[in-house]
């Protein structure tokens, strides 16, 4: 049913397995509501654009860019940012493997992994190199960022 | 974040979006149809796009079809590109619209939203117009399917309040030999220099191109000549490049003279493929 809303409203949202309140403008991004009104910093504000992907988070295990996504757009969905995702394999293979320099980037290239091989337990060269190509390091450490997600793929242990 | 207010909506019927778009026009509130919203996200960011209201169409099941009738593939407009490219159905199409931004933006990016977006690229058309496709188009005259012909003519000619529902697309188009190129200056990650997408149909070949002129087409002038099979291959692609419909892009992701030079390659290239089979 559609409904008419005012120029502040109150939108339901889990996140991160919490199910919270939140009151919003309808013009506000998901990247902004998570900062400014729920204090989760982990989704990076980058380009703002859709093009650099450090704002990436997971939305009902779906990655999107919060930059280029409504928060009422979201209302009712699960969603889970860096701070969800808790010691997760992929966070502990970045760090074996180097995965990072500044550390900008990181938040939203893991959770674009995690989205991943949640999808792909087992993806091939072409599948991770497509997925990793919505995402930019300034840094540069693709290659280790690759390795990082192959040696999850495999059961590697830290 | 958009620095002006809006209002959103999110109906769940075809007519209840048809009739929020008069109530809030006749209110003065710009209302826009809303999809993705990538494109009215990252231009309203910018103050290049203005609206007051968002109607968004993800709600409307017939949006979400995807799936084949005893006629057509349905393609519904909220669709997303990834969740084109997994169940691919429509292999030209997936093939095509792999191509577009990324990933993850194609998770959020639709059908409709590329369709109909002001970026001049719009490669999401070219299989449609490949295939003379049906548009199902709603407003306030109803629910009408027209041919793409009749509605696409560099942009979609909709009426004001009318929106794209769905594509339909005739079976025996689905599974025709194909080709779709995208070439970039360089690397293989952002905007392109060109995208040609080309079917072997029983009466020859048929190309649509993106990135070539300022808005999508398919020439059925540049067809009569790349299908004019008593000339050599080379003669033929130098004829239809005399009949390109518009201005030849000069731009940053390549000047007019390269992308020429990419193109006559690039369509030597198709024609070898797809009549060799």
């Amino acid at each position: 049913m559609a409904q008419s809303l005012p120029q502040k409203i109150t939108v339901p949202l889990e996140v991160n397995g919490e199910a919270r309140q939140v009151e919003i403008r309808p013009a506000d991004t998901l990247l902004y509501v998570l900062r400014s009104h729920l204090g989760l910093t982990g989704a990076k504000p980058g380009c703002l654009n859709g093009d650099c992907g450090a704002c990436s988070v997971m939305v009902n295990d779906t990655v999107y860019k919060s930059c280029i996504m409504l928060a009422v757009e979201v209302a009712g969905s699960k969603v889970t940012t860096i701070e969800g995702l808790k010691d997760a394999p992929i966070q502990e293979a970045f760090i074996k493997n180097f995965a990072f320099q500044c550390g900008y980037c990181t938040p939203g290239f893991i959770m674009n992994c995690q989205a991943l091989l949640k999808n792909h337990p087992h993806p091939t060269y072409e599948v991770i190199k497509e997925w990793l190509a919505s995402n930019i390091c300034r840094c540069t450490c693709y290659e280790e960022i690759e390795a990082a997600v192959m040696s999850v793929m495999k059961g590697e242990r830290p | 974040m958009l620095s002006a207010d809006i209002e959103y909506y999110r109906p769940e019927t075809i007519q209840e979006a048809v009739d929020l778009f008069q109530i809030l026009k006749g209110e003065n509130k710009r209302p826009i149809y809303y999809s993705g919203g990538t494109e009215i996200l990252t231009l309203g960011r910018l103050e290049l796009a203005a609206a007051g209201a968002f109607i968004d169409i993800k709600a409307i099941k017939e949006c979400l079809s995807f799936g084949f009738n005893q006629s057509y593939l349905i393609a519904g407009a909220a669709l997303s590109l990834t969740s084109i490219e997994e169940k691919n159905l429509f292999p030209l199409l997936s093939a095509t619209s792999m191509g577009i931004a990324d990933h993850t933006a194609r998770n959020k990016i639709t059908l409709g939203g590329n369709l109909c977006g002001k970026i001049f690229y719009r490669e999401a058309v070219l299989p449609f117009l490949l295939c003379d496709s049906w548009v199902v188009a709603a407003g306030g005259n109803g629910v009408k399917p027209i041919p793409i012909g009749q509605i696409f003519n560099q942009t979609f000619q909709l009426e004001e309040g009318q929106f794209i529902v769905q594509l339909l697309t005739e079976r025996n188009y689905i599974h025709l030999p194909f080709v779709s190129i995208k070439r970039r200056q360089q690397w293989e990650t952002g905007y392109p220099l060109i995208t040609v997408a080309s079917i072997k149909a029983d009466n020859g070949l048929r190309f649509a191109f993106s990135g070539l002129c300022p808005f999508p087409f398919r020439s059925k002038e540049m067809e009569a000549e790349l299908n004019n099979i008593g000339l050599p291959v080379p003669e033929r692609v130098k004829r239809a490049l005399a009949q390109i419909p518009g201005p030849v892009l000069h731009d940053v992701e390549g000047s007019s003279e390269y992308r020429l030079f990419v193109l006559e390659n690039t369509l030597n290239e198709i024609i070898l493929e797809l009549e060799g089979e």
